[in-house]
């Protein structure tokens, strides 16, 4: 019996020692995903993930991700967030020190970047958010970088374009107190608009929770407060709700919204009440050109539907991760100083030509691009109105 | 803090209350028959309101998807119709499940074990729905085109008057069913007290079961109303929904049914009205601080009875 077993460790080993695969293999780089797979937005989930296979798909395809004159296989740890912020500190936590990955993708909205963030730069592990624009996920903040443009910045293109676009000077702002990029964004309006039209220019400024359908209250006040434009800066379940309780309503005057609208699903849900509505976003799909429309064309190929700002920002973020770690030049496999590296590297970007344009970086580490200005169709498309630069 | 009177004074608020206060009336409805014949809440409730929304929602999807490629040819109030039978007799099949597997077994047992019973199948239904149609949002297909109607100044749609009239008939019908038909009032019987009745040979069982139909099948109603209102279905909604309407049974007196139906529209115009004074941030905060003040001075609720000594229904 003891024999037996001899026999059978002497051939493990033995394979083991003659396989060259088996000790010459190099250890796979971890790349963590914290996405909104289920929850209230899981349409920006599934757009992060899908384009976190398909940069892994390139990746495969080249035979690993080249550090230095190594090839390294990736490998993707995705962790659902749920949406909510308790939940993405825990994912972020589990990606730090269960699987020890080198580098964190997401979480997308601030809700949850915002407090995932301080998880990340206290276990000093390299994050990169690509979707959330409220400042504070950066903010002091050595290892958390971001993907995309800030609400300080989109606030006033918003309260820009409408003034110009359709000359108004009073607007209403409905958002939810409850989550960190409504919130922000409300009051980065609020502030830019008062700075253009005076004190008390914003004459509705009305919120409710996450999780309300009904808006009526809010609606009504709105309607006898004399807006002439209603901004509402909330993500694709909400806006449906919002613009169909108004028209309902008989309110006549346009909805704005923000980047937080981009969602693949916004107009199907809301049909045919959204045509004709703005909002300001990271990219237009219609119309793209270069290296942003074989990205679509891929992701649709491949997914069936025209990726969504996510997307695309996600790709942007895995690309800037990507010449990070290649430019770290040497991985020593201690998991500490790997980080440090890659921070180092993503710090030292100055320059990215992404798919959703250029991006110069500042010292807090946000980009510095142009935002979109979106027009939805009466096919429902979302069409390229206009871009503002900063 | 602005305070405007004037929004006050806005008919266009009442039709709005009106609506909403009838999910939570219907709703309420069955945490309050379910507690006359069991004494205990069916916290699952909120979650059988959403499967009624989603069995609604795969109903309508159908007839209204048919229609459209030609192959029935069915007037939106016959597919509406269609749809409130069909989702309020699935959905009290689901109800009787519940009280079958959850209830019964435990019907001896510590209240605090059946009140958690509805909190694990809850979350089971929850779930369950989550694997089996995914987290994605769902919309609501329109089974009547929404039309609006402008009377000095106020704006109501078809879907709104639809929506509080059935709702009340169907309030009213329950009403009638339980003063007037024999198996009301073996209900009424049974809330009187549940371990005499059934030596008379009423069968608790069979009571029990039809509680939660019933109960299940105006669940059904609130939550197509609630996907034609607010037509963005998600698996979680019947939680924050179930827990208002709670309060509404508790508020209207346990075991009322008159007190249910009171409660719920009282909770309705109390959320639509809360925040036309105050800023709507403290909309619940003060909402839910001015009920907590009336059971303070009504702890019993409406019409709720210190003991049992009474009818409850």
């Amino acid at each position: 019996m003891r024999k037996a077993l001899y026999v059978v460790l002497a051939c493990v080993v033995l394979s083991l020692i003659l396989s060259p695969c088996a000790w010459g293999r190099a250890k796979a780089i971890k790349i963590g995903i914290n996405a909104p797979l289920t929850g209230d937005i899981p349409k920006v989930g599934e757009g992060t993930r899908y384009a976190a296979e398909m940069w892994k798909a390139d990746i495969d395809a080249a035979g690993g991700l080249k550090v230095g004159k190594k090839k390294y296989p990736v490998e993707l740890y995705i962790e659902d967030n749920e949406s909510k912020a308790e939940s993405a500190v825990r994912a972020n936590t589990k990606l730090i020190t269960d699987d020890e990955v080198l580098v964190i993708v997401g979480p997308q909205s601030s809700k949850q970047a915002v407090p995932a963030g301080e998880v990340a730069n206290n276990w000093k592990t390299p994050m990169i958010s690509p979707w959330s624009t409220n400042p504070d996920t950066t903010k002091d903040r050595p290892y958390v970088f971001r993907g995309c443009f800030l609400d300080p910045f989109q606030g006033p293109v918003l309260a820009n374009f409408i003034t110009e676009e359709f000359g108004f000077k009073k607007a209403a702002v409905l958002y939810d107190v409850a989550s960190d990029y409504p919130k922000g964004l409300a009051e980065f309006f609020k502030e830019a608009w008062e700075k253009l039209h005076g004190r008390g220019s914003v004459v509705a400024f009305e919120s409710f929770t996450t999780k309300d359908v009904d808006f009526s209250s809010q609606l009504n006040k709105i309607r006898n407060s004399g807006a002439q434009v209603l901004f509402t800066p909330q993500y694709y379940n909400e806006v449906a709700l919002i613009v169909q309780q108004a028209n309902s309503k008989g309110i006549k005057m346009p909805i704005v919204g923000s980047d937080s609208w981009g969602s693949a699903e916004t107009v199907e849900l809301c049909g045919e009440d959204c045509y004709g509505l703005f909002f300001s976003t990271h990219y237009a799909a219609a119309g793209a050109k270069g290296a942003t429309k074989a990205f679509i064309d891929r992701y649709e190929k491949k997914y069936g539907y025209i990726p969504d700002d996510v997307g695309a920002l996600t790709w942007d973020a895995l690309r800037l991760v990507q010449s990070a770690i290649e430019s770290c030049g040497k991985l020593t496999g201690r998991i500490e100083k790997d980080r440090k590296c890659v921070r180092n590297a993503l710090a030292k970007i100055k320059k990215f030509d992404g798919i959703t344009g250029n991006m110069t970086f500042t010292e807090e580490g946000d980009p510095i691009k142009c935002a979109v200005i979106v027009r939805i169709s009466e096919k429902g498309e979302y069409e390229f109105f206009k871009s503002v630069c900063p | 803090m602005t305070l405007n009177l004037q929004n006050l004074l806005d008919f266009q608020n009442i039709i709005d209350a009106l609506q909403w206060g009838s999910f939570y009336a219907l709703i309420a409805l069955g945490y309050s028959m379910v507690y006359s014949i069991l004494m205990l809440f069916n916290f699952a409730h909120g979650d059988i309101f959403m499967v009624g929304a989603y069995i609604g929602f795969g109903i309508a999807s159908l007839l209204v998807g048919l229609t459209v490629a030609g192959s029935l040819a069915l007037p939106g109030w016959v597919i509406l119709i269609l749809t409130l039978l069909g989702a309020m007799c699935l959905t009290s099949i689901v109800g009787m499940a519940v009280e079958r597997i959850g209830y019964r077994p435990l019907r001896d047992a510590p209240r605090a074990s059946a009140a958690i019973t509805g909190l694990m199948i809850g979350i089971i239904l929850e779930q369950g729905n989550l694997i089996l149609l995914g987290a994605k949002r769902r919309s609501f297909p329109e089974i009547i085109e929404s039309q609006t109607f402008s009377i000095g100044g106020v704006d109501i749609t078809n879907i709104k008057i639809m929506i509080v009239g059935v709702s009340l008939a169907f309030m009213l019908a329950l009403h009638l069913f339980i003063k007037k038909n024999k198996w009301g009032m073996a209900m009424r019987a049974m809330a009187f007290d549940y371990l005499v009745v059934p030596l008379m040979g009423v069968s608790i069982n069979a009571i029990a079961r039809m509680t939660f139909a019933i109960g299940s099948a105006l669940a059904a109603v609130a939550g197509i109303f609630f996907g034609m209102a607010y037509p963005v279905l998600e698996p979680t909604m019947g939680i924050v929904y179930g827990w208002k309407a709670f309060v509404a049974a508790i508020l209207g007196g346990r075991g009322s049914i008159m007190g249910a139906c009171f409660a719920g529209f009282l909770i309705g115009f109390i959320e639509i009205f809360v925040p036309l004074v105050f800023p709507s941030t403290l909309r619940d905060l003060i909402a839910y601080s001015i009920i907590l003040l009336i059971l303070v001075y009504r702890p019993h609720g409406f019409f709720g009875e210190p003991y049992s000594a009474k009818l409850r229904l």
